[in-house]
């Protein structure tokens, strides 16, 4: 009987990180950052129809990196949950923090029960009724969770691109400068010397909560609209 | 049987294929849906007990009308304001006409809890359609779905417990006002021009043929629906006229190519008072006694 070799678990858990990270990295990268009225989600996405950012709930909404169908599964079982705690309780009980939960969960323990870890990475975030009552939750392939204030960028060369959008971001900045700078930071490269990349509207997938509508916040902005939000002096 | 490991998400909420609430309720949490409810009764002969009728209020009169030539203006749906419990009023101010989503409207009559909870499940079908696909239903796939909410109710249906909705919404595609009835067994029928369900019924039906006519501008389908409610409550002691006391109005909505919009009361109010005051100079009819 052949007896496998003994593989120790720091090992084990780096391989399986090492995997998720490599998948993961090789995505184009999602900004989500929050601006006065809400919160932004940017990407690269010349797909109209497979996205990488959707509505969950009434305020909530989901951004993912990674591979397509295991982030898709994720997001159809989060507005299931969603909408089952919604149905059974009421609109205003379903909250991220329960929902960034069961993600998290759900992640961790494929993680360490089966062979392949979820080669993802997600946001869930939640409009409030003001700035300071917004919650932006990053969730990773091995289920750990992170309750980020103001931005996240994950996905391909994410560092480099946090760094972009570090430098410039400020707490209530307008729509069309959040998503401008948004932007910029998907267009950087590598190279911190290197003029950033132009990225044309069409190659975009944006959609923001915005706090001020009544019950579902979320909206793609798609066509003219993002143009005339992205037009250097628009605002 | 059960693969789920403890902390994640159980595996019905992960199994792709299907983009119905209703299909994921029967599924996973089957007593969640009003059609699973025990009500105690079983058997051939509670299956036919009417106790339930007269111990459950009940809601009334709900009508629908299109606007412009063809529909093309969309639709008008008003329902009362009251709701019965035998021969006593359990509710003066319930609402029995709700926003189904964006473009459609859904009017309840028939046993108001079960309908109210039918009508949430249904907006929930609806919109969580709209998430996971990322596209509307099909006007007639909306009518198809209320369908099946409907035909899953008829054992209760058979205890007295019956509820009987109408749906109406604006067709994107073909770009008019459409509307749909139902009957206790899920049957879907098309209506054309107008319709109305529930105990006032008759009287509001006959009171549409007379002041509906193809063509007309929103503001006077607006005006028709809420006179024919006026008819209905007059013969129909379970519907409840306009409150000019308590200056309740009827719910009335509009259903166009912009969407569904409830018409305020500051609007309504008005429309009432005229109605009233015409009715007042000639108590017999409705044409503001023009003929004496």
């Amino acid at each position: 009987m052949n007896m496998p070799f003994y593989v120790s678990p720091e090992q084990l858990m780096k391989d399986r990180a090492d995997f998720a990270r490599k998948g993961i990295a090789r995505g184009r990268s999602v900004v989500v950052l929050a601006y006065d009225d809400g919160i932004a989600f940017a990407t690269q996405n010349p797909s109209r129809a497979l996205h990488k950012i959707s509505e969950i709930y009434d305020r909530i909404a989901f951004a993912a990196v990674g591979k397509y169908n295991e982030f898709e599964n994720l997001r159809v079982a989060g507005v299931r949950y969603a909408d089952l705690r919604g149905y059974s309780y009421d609109r205003s009980d379903v909250n991220a923090r329960g929902l960034a939960n069961a993600y998290a969960q759900t992640l961790g323990t494929v993680f360490t029960t089966e062979s392949k870890p979820l080669e993802v990475e997600l946001v869930v975030a939640e409009v409030g009724p003001t700035p300071a009552r917004d919650q932006v939750y990053r969730i990773s392939y091995d289920g750990s969770v992170a309750d980020e204030q103001g931005f996240v960028v994950m996905g391909g060369q994410s560092e480099r691109r946090g760094q972009v959008v570090a430098e410039a971001w400020e707490p209530g900045m307008s729509l069309p400068a959040a998503l401008r700078l948004a932007v910029r930071a998907l267009g950087a490269s590598e190279d911190p010397e290197a003029e950033p990349e132009d990225i044309d509207a069409s190659q975009l997938e944006v959609a923001v909560l915005d706090r001020t509508r009544p019950r579902r916040a979320f909206r793609r902005l798609t066509g003219g609209v993002l143009e005339s939000v992205l037009e250097p002096d628009g605002e | 049987m059960s693969t789920d490991l403890p902390g994640r998400l159980p595996d019905a909420f992960t199994t792709p294929g299907s983009s119905s609430f209703l299909d994921f309720l029967h599924g996973h949490a089957p007593e969640l849906l009003p059609s699973h409810r025990a009500t105690g009764a079983t058997g051939s002969a509670a299956g036919t007990d009417p106790r339930g009728a007269s111990l459950a209020p009940h809601a009334t009169t709900i009508v629908a009308c299109t606007i412009g030539a063809d529909a093309a203006g969309g639709v008008v749906m008003a329902g009362d304001r009251r709701a019965t419990m035998g021969s006593m009023i359990a509710h003066r101010e319930i609402e029995k006409v709700f926003p189904a989503d964006e473009f459609s409207a859904v009017g309840i009559a028939g046993t108001a809890g079960i309908a109210v909870e039918l009508v949430r499940l249904f907006q929930l079908e609806l919109e969580h359609y709209e998430k996971i696909e990322g596209a509307l239903l099909s006007l007639d796939g909306k009518a198809n779905r209320l369908s099946t909410m409907i035909r899953q109710n008829l054992g209760l249906a058979l205890q007295g417990l019956a509820v009987v909705p109408l749906f109406c919404g604006f067709d994107l595609d073909q770009g008019r006002g459409r509307i749909f009835s139902y009957d206790v067994t899920g049957g879907r029928y098309e209506e054309r021009d107008h319709h109305s369900v529930g105990s006032g019924s008759v009287f509001a039906r006959g009171a549409l043929k007379k002041l509906w006519r193809p063509g007309l501008r929103r503001d006077e389908v607006v005006r028709v629906a809420v006179e024919a409610l006026y008819d209905a409550a007059d013969d129909d002691s379970a519907t409840g006229g306009p409150d000019t006391v308590r200056r309740i109005w009827p719910v009335v909505c509009v259903v166009d190519g912009a969407g569904y919009v409830r018409v305020p009361d500051a609007e309504l109010g008005p429309v009432v008072d005229e109605i009233v005051a015409e009715r007042h100079a000639a108590a017999g009819g409705a044409d503001g006694g023009a003929r004496s």
